[in-house]
């Protein structure tokens, strides 16, 4: 297949923009610290959360280490256990996998896919980076308070947050409330400009129904967001009042080891709604992009156009409705009204069938496709796998009555890893592959880039798979260590033990990934403008990496969807999005006419 | 094709751990079987939508593999097959949601026979109420809670004839459905037993519940399943399903709250009687004395002497073959001759004016310092002891005992006993102490702690063991 022609591609002609008084930064400072640029901005982005994930992978490992291997470390007691289980799931779940789905790859994509210079508002795309960094630095800082970090667990429920008997309930806590308010601000400025971008700076002839999957999976969860974290501020800012002002939102009449606390008449449940309100769509905020990602890398690399998806975009809509009122299957044990079970279990398995919709299309989308096993590839096939588990176990919880037994249990921890953890971090991994190309010009090492699957793939799934078990056994979660409990049997602890050597492999693994990522920029081989013969508009950029502006002097037209691979008769197996019908060579020696159908074509 | 192998042998993998796993649900021990029935269909309908969708998986990548000569198939949608797809999983959704909901809805209500029973929790422990002979529960605030008020009693009749049982062992008839109230003194905790399967929080300011029956007499152990501070995983109980008859003769030998209230104060001068028989080894004023490792007994309080004499008399303390000191112990404690006398007699020592020790051992105060953070949950941050978390004070103790025992409760020596609940608690908490170096820098902090009531006073205005 040849490379399409430079003559092939179209542009709007120029002077229908006049907006080519883009002020190109000159200095140093300027490109890459100060840069209002979304693809430095996203690398800036990913960097951050890459380092602040690091922290929390550490963290897990020291989990891991305490689990498998209890009374061996002198450094781990029980407060720093419970601080260690609160930082590494707020870190994973906010400050990395939010933050480099959205803040990371939304910034880098969002302008590219869909045509657009940059973001709409590039100075307050900007700004929220740098709250986000601020949050950041906030919330390592609280490592080093006196007391440290909060140990409340990352949902942060009163009374124990702020009450005594918890790590943390000085500085730590505090710290951590500071750092989400500046977190969620910093992400509501960033999240404005991904909508704002989407529905008012896509290139000509890029409808909604044309774009690809990536950027509905982004949009939508931005939109999410939007809605979800503000019920997380003000639950913060009302614990902040109850701590620091003496109000009693959450804090009822109590004692606070052995001493009355001098609340009185607040409502513990009433946080818990709010902070599921925001914390179950966060988890459809980080499964959303991956979601789309996963979509584009299976179609790009199956040269296979996504199966439905029409239905496929009409499954992200639905779930991100749908999980807003989902929320209180976090609580079917919490003591809330046990009737409203009925209900939240009802919405939770009815989640369940545009998940399902979009699994079984993912996998009809290899289905007679042409299977390129590339690392992107191997990590999106594992992603599938994955997530087909997780979504499974979740109809365990999901259902109200089975859900009693197992909650608060390893069931749940193994749950929640394989769905909100593994499978998008194998998604995160898998775009990096894929992406990387545009983003520095050179190609990740193949074999590096194997290795890493495997040992991860494979290992994540002996870490989290007998999991499950422990939790049938009834193994409660959060637990320092589990002495001689009767009905846990001895072998619970081989297994763990089995566990953290999985766990500690894994994590030496990614250091290959950032060996990889560093030596590939300087040795990597060179990949020119579309590696993977994509049909989506970032890899039709005159240069590669893109420059500041993205796509030169006019930018592309849109005349398909983003899916076109192996159009029958068609010459090339893929036709770019910008690829005009009549550019579109035909194998029949004809050229144009014919047009690829897109769904929106096909419509009557 | 790797990958085709890979996801076969996983898939397979996964459903025969699933069969072969040692790690099964505990053996059922309340009417809930309906839940596992639920959980086992589960099972299948998941397992079979696994194996189903990663077969199909395994076989389109293996199919479909890359091949220079071949082209994908062009096909955006099938509508025909979306369609039957979304409707075959909407219909397993429902088969999967119904039984699940007809279940929940016995779970909800508890029938109208059933017993109730109030379950109190606590950082970091256990104690309940049962309503008593009118069948009603007295009304009870949180605000109203102080140490000799655990339950927080409001004056009320109904609440006169409450059974309280202030220890975490708690004994239940077996087959006779039983309502659980729950509520929380402090922060969120959660009841839960895993043989019975039903659970439920426990919150301050208000009350949850869930019913059970139990159907198998046996010894099961309650832990708290919603994270509740440091010692959470220490947060144990147990409960005993017996015969009725038992359970009432139980039930009988409980205190009601208007007994507890008419309680005699205990009668020192009696206390001083018996104390004579302890003068030998730990001196007139309660000193103590290393020489035949008798600890000051000074400065402790009467709640924590009485809890260990009671225990030595019974047998949970002094009895293992490695605690030559408590053996010792043993007979002295039996010798007094009813509860009363063990009243009267920790009554007189916590009035004894407290005397200075010396420091005997060497540690690393500034490591012990920071061990010493999770002991503060518990024993203070001062190490005055806390009653509501039933942690004696630590502080003027002399350092060889503190050690002492530290070793004797990491080694299970003291506090294995099962009526020991808090003796437990401790062989889990100092789990931490990985070594005797450990102990010693701890035990070091220890010392640097006010030693005495008046220097306790100056450093913790207000606070302390009142």
């Amino acid at each position: 297949m040849a490379e399409p022609g430079r003559e092939s591609v179209s542009y709007a002609p120029a002077g229908e923009f006049d907006d080519m008084e883009l002020s190109h930064p000159k200095t140093f400072l300027g490109k890459y610290i100060w840069s209002q640029d979304a693809k430095v901005i996203a690398i800036q982005y990913g960097i951050t959360a890459m380092a602040i994930g690091v922290v929390a992978l550490v963290l897990s490992i020291l989990m891991r280490l305490q689990l498998g291997f209890p009374g061996t470390f002198a450094l781990i007691d029980p407060g720093s256990y419970l601080q260690y289980v609160t930082m590494h799931g707020m870190i994973m779940v906010v400050y990395l996998l939010t933050a480099l789905f959205l803040g990371g790859f939304g910034n880098y994509l969002i302008p590219l896919m869909c045509g657009a210079r940059d973001m709409a508002f590039p100075y307050l795309n900007m700004l929220s980076y740098w709250f986000y960094l601020v949050a950041v630095l906030i919330l390592v800082a609280s490592f080093f308070v006196p007391g440290g970090a909060s140990g409340a667990g990352w949902t942060l429920y009163p009374p124990q947050a702020i009450s005594p008997g918890t790590p943390g309930i000085d500085g730590g806590i505090l710290l951590m409330f500071i750092s989400l308010m500046v977190f969620i601000a910093g992400f509501t400025m960033g999240g404005l400009n991904y909508i704002v971008t989407v529905l008012q700076a896509r290139a000509r002839g890029m409808t909604l129904m044309r774009m690809p999957l990536t950027i509905w999976g982004i949009f939508m969860a931005t939109v999410m967001a939007l809605l979800a974290f503000p019920a997380l501020l003000v639950a913060v800012l009302m614990m902040l009042f109850d701590m620091l002002l003496g109000t009693s939102f959450f804090m009822p009449a109590m004692l606070t080891l052995g001493e009355q606390s001098g609340h009185e008449g607040g409502s513990p449940l009433l946080y818990q709604h709010l902070f599921w309100f925001f914390g179950h769509p966060e988890v459809y905020i980080v499964a959303l992009p991956a979601f789309g990602i996963v979509s584009d890398i299976l179609a790009t690399h199956a040269r296979k156009n996504i199966f439905g998806y029409r239905m496929m975009v009409w499954a992200i809509i639905i779930i991100a409705v749908l999980s807003f009122v989902v929320w209180a299957h976090h609580m079917f044990v919490s003591g809330m009204n046990p009737y409203f079970g009925f209900l939240f279990a009802t919405t939770t398995l009815i989640i369940a069938v545009p998940t399902a919709i979009k699994v079984y299309n993912w996998v009809l989308t290899l289905w007679r496709g042409n299977i390129r096993m590339t690392v992107p590839m191997l990590f999106a096939i594992g992603f599938i796998f994955t997530f087909v588990n997780g979504g499974l176990s979740g109809l365990y919880l999901g259902n109200v009555t089975v859900d009693v037994p197992l909650a608060d249990t390893y069931f749940v921890v193994g749950h929640f890893h394989m769905v909100m953890a593994v499978a998008p971090v194998l998604v995160v991994f898998g775009a990096i592959y894929h992406w990387y190309p545009k983003m520095t010009g050179r190609m990740l090492n193949d074999t590096l880039g194997k290795i890493h699957f495997w040992i991860t793939f494979l290992g994540s799934y002996a870490i989290f798979y007998p999991m499950h078990f422990l939790g049938f056994a009834g193994v409660p979660r959060r637990y320092y260590a589990y002495g001689e409990t009767g009905y846990i049997a001895e072998s619970a602890q081989a297994l763990n033990a089995f566990m953290s050597v999985a766990a500690i492999i894994v994590a030496l693994t990614q250091l290959l990934f950032f060996f990889n990522l560093v030596w590939s920029y300087y040795r990597g081989r060179e990949s020119g403008p579309n590696p993977w013969q994509a049909t989506t508009l970032e890899w039709q950029t005159e240069h590669t990496p893109p420059r500041h502006g993205n796509f030169g002097e006019t930018l592309p037209v849109v005349y398909r969807w983003a899916y076109d691979f192996s159009v029958p008769g068609a010459k090339q197996d893929y036709l770019p999005q910008n690829m005009p019908p009549e550019a579109v060579e035909y194998e029949d020696g004809g050229r144009g006419g014919g047009s690829a159908a897109s769904p929106d074509e096909v419509r009557p | 094709m790797v990958m085709v192998l890979v996801v076969i042998v996983l898939t397979l993998g996964s459903v025969l751990f699933y069969v072969l796993s040692p790690w099964n649900l505990t053996p059922l021990a309340s009417n809930w079987g309906a839940i596992d029935t639920t959980m086992h269909t589960t099972a299948w309908v998941t397992g079979a939508v696994f194996v189903a969708v990663n077969l199909f998986l395994a076989y389109v990548i293996f199919r479909y593999r890359f091949n220079r000569h071949r082209r994908s198939h062009y096909e955006p949608e099938s509508k025909k097959l979306e369609a039957w797809l979304t409707g075959l999983t909407a219909v397993g959704i429902a088969a999967l949601l119904a039984p699940g909901l007809v279940v929940w809805g016995s779970f909800v209500s508890p029938p109208e026979d059933a017993h109730e029973v109030e379950v109190v929790g606590q950082q970091w422990h256990w104690s309940y109420r049962f309503p008593g002979e009118d069948g009603r529960f007295g009304a009870v605030h949180n605000r109203y809670i102080t140490d000799d008020n655990p339950f927080g009693m409001i004056d009320d009749p109904a609440g006169q004839d409450d059974i309280l049982v202030e220890s975490p062992r708690l004994l239940l008839p077996v087959d006779r459905p039983v309502k659980f109230l729950l509520r929380s003194k402090d922060v969120l905790h959660n009841f839960k037993v895993a043989n019975f399967r039903a659970k439920m929080d426990m919150l301050p300011g208000q009350v949850s519940y869930f019913w059970i029956t139990p159907t198998r007499l046996g010894e099961y152990e309650i832990v708290c399943a919603q994270l509740c501070g440091i010692a959470h995983f220490a947060m144990r109980g147990t409960v005993e399903v017996v015969e009725e008859e038992v359970f009432e003769e139980w039930l009988a030998s409980q205190p009601t709250y208007a007994e507890l209230a008419a309680r005699e104060p205990p009668d020192r001068e009696a206390g001083q009687e018996h104390y004579a028989a302890c003068v030998a080894c730990h001196g007139a004023q309660g000193e103590g004395n290393p020489a035949v490792n008798a600890p000051r007994l000074s400065g402790l309080a009467d709640w924590y002497l009485e809890r260990q004499l009671m225990l030595f008399r019974e047998g949970a303390r002094g009895t293992h073959e490695a605690d030559t000191y408590g053996q010792q112990m043993r007979p002295f404690a039996t010798m007094l001759p009813d509860r009363a006398a063990v009243t009267d007699v920790a009554a007189y020592i916590a009035e004894l004016p407290e005397t200075e020790v010396e420091t005997t051992l060497s540690g690393d105060a500034r490591r012990g310092e920071r061990l010493y953070r999770t002991c503060a949950s518990c024993h203070g941050s001062q190490g005055q002891g806390i009653k509501a978390t039933n942690a004696p004070r630590l502080a003027g103790m002399p350092d060889w005992y503190l050690a002492r025992q530290l070793e004797l409760f990491r080694e299970g020596v003291r506090g294995r006993h099962e009526r020991d609940p808090y003796g437990n608690q401790m062989i889990d908490m100092v789990q931490m102490l990985v070594n005797e170096k450990a102990i010693h820098d701890v035990v070091a902090y220890i010392m640097t702690l006010p030693r005495s009531e008046q220097t306790l006073a100056a450093a913790n205005p207000g606070g302390g063991e009142e």
